[in-house]
C-alpha cells in the first residue's frame, strides 16, 4: 500500500508520461513557478527543463490555439488552467477547433491534447473562481471529459488522457488535491469512459462526481447504520456518461440520486437522470433526485455559502426519503449529523488556512 | 532580381487560381456546390508571390478565403473541387466544403473559417516545428479584420517572445464583408500595429506579384536565419462579393474605388510588366490558358462523377483511435 495525495498522483503521472515521450510538454500560468500548481507540477522543471515545462502569457485563447497547432504537428501538450473559469476565455479554440478538427477534415488528423481544469471552492473565492463547468464541455461533440475523484484514478485517467489521440478535458477539484489514497507505482491506464462502483448496495443508486464522491462515501457509511445500502457509483467519466454501469445499478435498486458539483440546470445530473429515464423508465420505483448547486453564482460571503454547497447530510436526507423512511426518522438522523459537524463549510479540512 | 522563368511562373500561378475561381463562379448557379464559397479573385498575387518562396516542407494555414493559398501551395485541384461538391473524394472527405480545406501531402495544414483561429494554430505549428528542429517556415494567411481579434495580439506576442519561424501575411482588402476599415480600426497602419509586438513588419502592394515575391523572399530569408517572426501587410482588393459567385451590386462599395482596383488587377499588372520585358505574348498566354482549362475541366468532371459520403453517420467518426 502506498498512499499519495491526488495532487501527487497527477504529478507522478505527468512525470512518467514526460519520461516516456519527449513530445509531451506542459504549459500554463504558473506551471513552473515555486507554487507548482498546488504540487501537481513539482519537480518537472528541474527534471525536464525549460524546453518542456512552460509558463504562459495571460492569453488563454491564443495559447490554446497555439497548443492545438503544436499538437497537429506531433506534440502532445498538457495545458493547465488554475481555475476552470479561466478556460472560458479559450472556449472558441476548444469547442470550435480542437473538438471539431478530426471530424471536419474527414478523420485525417486529430488533436492529442489534454487540458487540465481546476475547480475552486471555499474561502470566499466567489463566482469567478468556483465554477464547475463540466456540463459545458460535455455538451460539445469531439471532446472527452473526465473528473476523477480518487488519487488512483487521477493518475490512471491522466495517463490515459495524455495517451489518447483526442482532446481530453481533465477536471480536478481543489478539495481533492490533498486527499490521500492508494496509488500504484507503475505506469498504468484507467479507462476514460467508465464509471466506477465504489460500494455495492441494493437500496439506492447514488451517482457522484468529483468532490461529491467524497460526500457520497461519507453518506454511505452513515446510511448503512440506518439499514440503507447505497450502490455508490463514481461517475468519473462525464462525457461519455457510463450509462451501462448506471442503468445496471438502477435496474437493481429502482432508485436514483445524482450528486454533481455543477449548477442545477443543463448539468451532469440532468443528463444522467434523462438518460436513465429514457432507457430504464420501467425500472424506476420513484422519481430520480438531483443534488447540485443551485442556479446561482457563488457568493464570497461565508454566511451566504452556508447552505449553498450540498453535503453528505443532504445526500443522507434524500436517500432516506427515497428509501421510504418517514419524516421523523429523517429529521433525527439529519439533525444528529448537523450537530456533529464542526468543520467550517468553507474549507476542505482543518489544515486549510487560505487563500486558495 | 527575380529570374525570368520565375516571373512567368508567378503569372501562371495567378492565372491558374483566377481561372479556377472563375470556373467555380460560373458553375455555382448549377447548385451542386452547396456550401458557402469565398472567392480569391483579385488577390492572387499574394498567394502566388508568398508561396513561391515556400518549400514543400514549409507549412501554410489559412481562413475562409483559402482557395488561392491551397492551390499556390500545391494542393490537389481535383480534391478541392470534389470537396466543394461535397463528395467523399474531397480533400476533407466532403465534410468540410470550401471553408475547411486540408492537404497534408503539400503541408497545406488547414483552413478554417472562424477568423483569427488559424493565426494561433499557425503560431503553434511553427513552435512545434522549432521544438523538433525542423527549420521550416509556417505562413499564416488572414485578412485585415483578423487583426481586430484578440487572438492576433496573443499570437504575435508569443511568436515574438519565443522567436518563432512564422510568416504572418495580412491581406488588407479594406473590407470585412462590407464593413470598411474606417468603421473598424483607428487610423494607423496594420503593419505598424504588428511591429509593436517587436515583430519585423513590412507593407507592400499586394496586387504586384513581383513586389509580393520580393518582400516574401526577404521575409522568408529572415525567418530561415532564425531571426524570428515576420509580418507582411499587402494591400489588395476582393473583386467579387464576400461570399458567392457574383460581383458586389454597384454602389455597395464606392464606384471609383472599385474601378481603381480593377485597373490594378494583379494579372493585368503582371501582363503589362511581362509584355514590357518581352517575356509574354498572346501565344504563351493561350498555351497557359489551354493547359489550365484542361486541368479545370478534368477536376470538375472528377468532382461530378465522384460519390457522396454515405448518409448514415456513426459516432465512431468523431474520435481518432488511440
Amino acid at each position: 500500500m502506498r498512499n499519495l495525495t491526488y495532487a501527487q498522483a497527477i504529478n507522478e503521472a505527468t512525470d512518467q508520461l514526460m519520461a516516456k515521450d519527449p513530445n509531451v510538454f506542459i504549459i500554463g500560468e504558473g506551471v513552473p513557478d515555486p507554487k507548482v500548481i498546488f504540487g501537481t507540477t513539482a519537480g518537472l522543471l528541474a527534471k525536464y527543463g525549460k524546453g518542456r515545462v512552460f509558463d504562459m502569457p495571460l492569453s488563454e485563447n491564443g495559447m490554446t490555439g497555439i497548443c492545438i497547432g503544436a499538437a497537429l504537428r506531433g506534440m502532445r501538450p498538457i495545458l493547465v488552467h488554475q481555475r476552470i473559469d479561466f478556460s472560458l476565455l479559450s472556449f472558441d479554440q476548444i469547442a470550435n477547433v480542437a473538438a471539431k478538427w478530426h471530424y471536419m477534415f474527414g478523420g485525417q488528423q486529430s488533436v492529442p491534447m489534454v487540458i487540465r481544469m481546476l475547480i475552486g471552492r471555499g474561502w470566499g473565492q466567489g463566482a469567478q473562481h468556483s465554477q464547475s463547468l463540466q456540463a459545458i464541455y460535455g455538451h460539445i461533440p469531439g471532446l472527452k471529459v473526465v473528473m476523477p475523484s480518487l488519487p488512483s484514478d487521477a493518475k490512471g485517467m491522466f495517463i490515459s488522457a495524455v495517451l489518447d489521440n483526442n482532446p481530453v478535458i481533465f477536471i480536478e477539484h481543489r478539495w481533492l488535491h490533498n486527499l490521500k489514497g492508494n496509488v500504484g507505482r507503475e505506469f498504468y491506464k484507467t479507462p476514460l469512459f467508465k464509471a466506477k462502483i465504489l460500494k455495492k448496495g441494493k437500496d439506492v443508486t447514488l451517482v457522484t462526481t468529483s468532490y461529491m464522491t467524497i460526500e457520497g462515501i461519507r453518506a454511505a457509511e452513515i446510511l448503512q447504520r440506518e439499514g440503507i445500502y447505497l450502490d455508490l457509483i463514481d461517475g468519473r467519466s462525464i462525457k461519455p456518461v457510463d450509462f451501462n454501469t448506471i442503468i445496471t445499478s438502477v435496474k437493481k435498486t429502482g432508485k436514483l440520486i445524482v450528486a454533481d458539483t455543477g449548477y442545477a440546470s443543463f448539468g451532469y445530473a440532468s443528463e444522467v437522470i434523462s438518460g436513465v429515464s429514457k432507457e430504464a423508465f420501467n425500472y424506476l420505483k420513484s422519481a430520480p433526485v438531483a443534488i447540485t448547486l443551485p442556479d446561482i453564482p457563488t457568493s464570497t460571503s461565508m454566511k451566504e455559502t452556508e447552505k449553498y454547497y450540498p453535503t453528505y447530510i443532504d445526500i443522507i436526507e434524500k436517500a432516506m426519503a427515497i428509501a421510504g423512511k418517514n419524516k421523523m426518522q429523517i429529521k433525527k438522523v439529519v439533525s444528529g449529523e448537523k450537530a456533529k459537524r464542526t468543520l467550517s463549510w468553507d474549507i476542505p479540512d482543518k489544515s486549510f488556512t487560505g487563500p486558495f | 532580381m527575380t529570374k525570368s522563368k520565375d516571373l512567368i511562373n508567378l503569372y501562371f500561378q495567378m492565372l491558374r487560381i483566377r481561372r479556377v475561381e472563375e470556373a467555380i463562379a460560373s458553375r455555382y448557379k448549377e447548385q451542386e456546390m452547396r456550401c458557402p464559397t469565398h472567392l480569391y479573385i483579385g488577390q492572387e498575387a499574394v498567394a502566388a508571390g508568398v508561396c513561391h518562396n515556400l518549400k514543400q516542407t514549409d507549412l501554410v494555414v489559412s481562413n475562409h478565403r483559402s482557395h488561392g493559398h491551397y492551390l499556390a501551395k500545391g494542393g490537389d485541384l481535383k480534391k478541392m473541387i470534389a470537396e466543394i461538391y461535397g463528395k467523399v473524394t474531397g480533400c476533407s472527405r466532403g465534410r468540410g466544403g470550401s471553408q475547411h480545406l486540408l492537404d497534408l501531402s503539400v503541408n497545406f495544414c488547414g483552413a478554417i473559417p472562424i477568423v483569427g483561429e488559424t493565426i494561433a494554430l499557425g503560431t503553434g505549428m511553427a513552435w512545434a516545428e522549432k521544438m523538433k528542429n525542423k527549420k521550416s517556415v509556417t505562413a499564416a494567411f488572414f485578412g485585415d479584420a483578423a487583426v481586430e481579434e484578440g487572438v492576433f495580439a496573443e499570437s504575435l506576442n508569443f511568436a515574438s517572445l519565443k522567436n518563432l519561424p512564422v510568416l504572418y501575411v495580412c491581406e488588407n482588402n479594406l473590407y470585412s464583408i462590407l464593413t470598411p476599415m474606417g468603421d473598424r480600426q483607428p487610423e494607423r497602419e496594420i503593419y505598424k500595429y504588428a511591429a509593436s509586438f517587436a515583430v519585423k513588419s513590412f507593407k507592400g502592394d499586394g496586387n504586384n506579384v513581383t513586389e509580393v515575391d520580393r518582400l516574401s523572399k526577404k521575409a522568408v530569408d529572415f525567418i530561415r536565419q532564425g531571426a524570428g517572426p515576420v509580418f507582411l501587410e499587402f494591400m489588395t482588393y476582393r473583386q467579387r462579393e464576400h461570399c458567392g459567385p457574383d460581383f458586389e451590386p454597384v454602389g455597395f462599395r464606392p464606384i471609383e474605388e472599385v474601378e481603381f482596383w480593377m485597373n490594378k488587377d494583379p494579372l493585368k499588372v503582371q501582363e503589362r510588366f511581362l509584355s514590357a520585358k518581352k517575356l509574354i505574348n498572346d501565344d504563351i498566354k493561350e498555351k497557359m490558358k489551354s493547359e489550365i482549362e484542361t486541368e479545370i475541366s478534368d477536376a470538375f468532371r472528377f468532382a461530378k462523377e465522384s460519390l457522396y459520403p454515405g448518409a448514415n453517420f456513426n459516432m465512431e467518426q468523431i474520435f481518432a483511435k488511440s
